[in-house]
């Protein structure tokens, strides 16, 4: 291209309410698109980072999710035996047998909503090595404690440390906050398993996780205890294990991203159009120009199509300008799989902006390329009678 | 020696079914070193034939040959090229483009060429200097009057040193003063530097500033 850029970018400029108007339609395209897909990165990376690719987790053969699982506390016991689960401090197994059930709780100006109630023993804070205790205390062996993972604090009511819930016929207080690395545990209640096996259904687990010796071991591990005839169990990489439960909802929301950008876009790409049009009708002079100076038409094409590009680059970024601000905000959904509530994070990451900056790229395109065509299409002498 | 040769040159617009005859069988020399005005009413054909010369219109019948290479038979890919090595264009209207500076309009055809950057800045300067806008070099367009816009354009015409000149009424959208200084530099041009220039005018004053002067009328060439 032998048209000097600054022509385009100066011609831009000179005409700063369609360029705006035109940027903004594309811009607001890009928000949307961004929005939707931070959505889904944020929903996959609170599940994701629930699990540990360190981890195997271990629930009853056939079970696709902890809630319809069931393990014995024998077969507990004989899982944290296994010589390929890695010891913990003073040489005890990294195994955490956990009680998994639904609880309904009031959610303030929503309604009921199901949240996780997971049993655990302290060895969790072993096997899960990215929860910490962020405000209050652990529970204390023996007693109604629980604590709350912080992303539901507030969401839902008496969830503040010394609050009392009432669930499974008893009351328990709120000793403490915690926080697992924005993952779904975040959205959980935890409680020992000694006092809410009584509560809810007796003398079972409904899930054992246990620290591999190792990681790289997992495929040998799994075939162990298919094999093992005391097991009736099916062995997952915890990190896959949550993970493939955010699939089917990211897929959608992906989808969704997609599809719903893209009938946004259509507009969009028709303001470029017609703010393309108007510049090459209203530059025909300058375009004969150029063409009579011997700037070929190839050159006239490129030129107006970088012009196209300039308009659709500053919706790009004033998109991700407006993106921006959602990063970080929580909102919740239902994780299908668990059917539990699921709070999470607006995930606005670099990779995430640039495909934005591109998809309006694209449109401006495509915006841009029947109006540089048609200018450089032009018989020369039609627009040169209008110099 | 004819630097440009025009042969039984025609031209006919077609207008649905109807034929518009602008001219036929035109023959036309022009000497290197030629200022030569071209005269005639309004839709004589006077810048239909400066079209055909430039290689922008295609004429029905006929050949144009400038310098021994015949424009009328070359591709519109050549044509471009052709244009860019031999021909300036100067318009009524000046045609500067609004958003480039006085320097950045001149610099235009020398971005078809190879030239560096610091060449292209030496052959700018002087296309500046010798229509006397040297100190201008920084304005655009919309802050200069009317008479230096076109001193520009002519700057922008011989910036690359072109074989032939082709002006279409230079000096039609300019007051009498400004229209004297560019007739003036053009015949410094023509004199000086020895440029073929062909000018199309209604003028009678502009017309007076050629070495000859020939009538397009009714499809008739006459001297």
């Amino acid at each position: 291209m032998k048209i000097p850029l600054i022509y385009n970018i100066r011609s831009v400029r000179q005409r700063p309410v369609s360029t705006l108007t035109t940027a903004l339609g594309m811009a607001l395209v890009v928000l949307v698109f961004i929005a939707m897909m931070a959505l889904s990165r944020g929903f996959r990376a609170a599940l994701t980072g629930t699990g540990s690719p360190e981890n195997v987790l271990v629930v009853r053969t056939g079970a696709d999710s902890e809630l319809v699982s069931g393990i014995s506390r024998e077969t507990a016991q004989i899982l944290a035996g296994m010589p390929f689960v890695a010891d913990g401090p003073g040489g005890r197994p990294m195994v955490s047998p956990e009680v998994y059930v639904l609880i309904s709780l009031d959610r303030p100006g929503v309604g009921e909503a199901l949240v996780v109630a997971r049993g655990i023993n302290p060895e969790v804070f072993e096997v899960r090595q990215n929860v910490e205790i962020v405000a209050g205390s652990m529970i204390n062996p023996g007693t109604s404690e629980i604590i709350i993972g912080k992303s539901i604090v507030g969401r839902f009511a008496n969830t503040q440390i010394g609050d009392q819930l009432s669930f499974g016929n008893r009351a328990w207080t709120v000793v403490g906050h915690f926080a697992a690395g924005g993952s779904a545990f975040e959205s959980e209640i935890w409680g020992e398993n000694e006092q809410f096996m009584p509560a809810f259904r007796g003398e079972v687990f409904q899930s054992v996780t246990f620290r591999m010796r190792d990681p790289a071991a997992f495929e040998s591990i799994s075939r162990a205890l298919a094999d093992d005839p005391r097991l009736q169990v099916d062995a997952h990489r915890e990190y896959d294990f949550y993970a493939d439960q955010s699939y089917l909802l990211t897929q959608i929301l992906n989808f969704a991203a997609v599809f719903i950008a893209g009938i946004m876009a259509i507009g969009a790409v028709f303001g470029a159009v017609n703010t393309m049009y108007a510049a090459v009708g209203a530059r025909a002079p300058e375009i004969a120009v150029l063409l009579t100076l011997g700037f070929r038409p190839f050159s006239v094409l490129s030129s107006f199509l970088f012009e196209a590009l300039v308009i659709s680059f500053v919706g790009g970024v004033l998109g991700c300008l407006f993106a921006l601000p959602l990063n970080g905000i929580v909102t919740s959904t239902t994780n299908w799989v668990s059917m539990s509530e699921v709070a999470f994070a607006f995930r606005v990451t670099p990779d995430l902006l640039l495909r934005g900056v591109i998809f309006a790229l694209v449109m401006g395109l495509i915006g841009g390329f029947f109006p540089a065509r048609r200018a450089a299409r032009q018989p020369i002498i039609q627009v040169a009678r209008q110099a | 020696m004819a630097l440009l040769e025009i042969r039984s040159l025609s031209k006919v617009y077609q207008r649905d079914s109807q034929a518009i005859p602008v001219f036929e069988n035109i023959d036309l020399d022009i000497d290197t070193g030629e200022f030569l005005v071209l005269m005639g009413p309004s839709g004589s054909g006077k810048t239909t034939l400066l079209n055909l010369i430039a290689g922008l219109d295609e004429p029905t019948t006929g050949a144009i040959i400038v310098g021994g290479e015949e424009v009328t038979a070359m591709s519109r890919r050549q044509l471009a090229a052709w244009r860019s090595d031999h021909v300036g264009f100067i318009f009524q209207l000046y045609n500067l483009l609004p958003v480039l500076t006085a320097y950045q309009n001149v610099e235009l055809p020398l971005l078809l060429t190879h030239l560096s950057k610091k060449e292209r800045r030496e052959h700018v300067m002087t296309a500046l200097d010798v229509v006397g806008l040297s100190d201008r070099a920084d304005h655009f367009p919309r802050q200069l009057s009317g008479g230096q816009e076109q001193r520009v354009a002519i700057g922008r015409a011989i910036v690359s040193d072109p074989t032939l000149i082709l002006a279409d009424e230079p000096t039609g959208d300019l007051d009498a003063k400004s229209a004297d200084e560019i007739l003036t530099l053009m015949q410094r041009l023509n004199r000086e530097f020895d440029k073929t220039i062909l000018l199309v005018t209604h003028d009678q004053r502009a017309a007076e500033r050629g070495e000859a002067i020939m009538h397009l009328d009714k499809g008739v060439l006459t001297r």
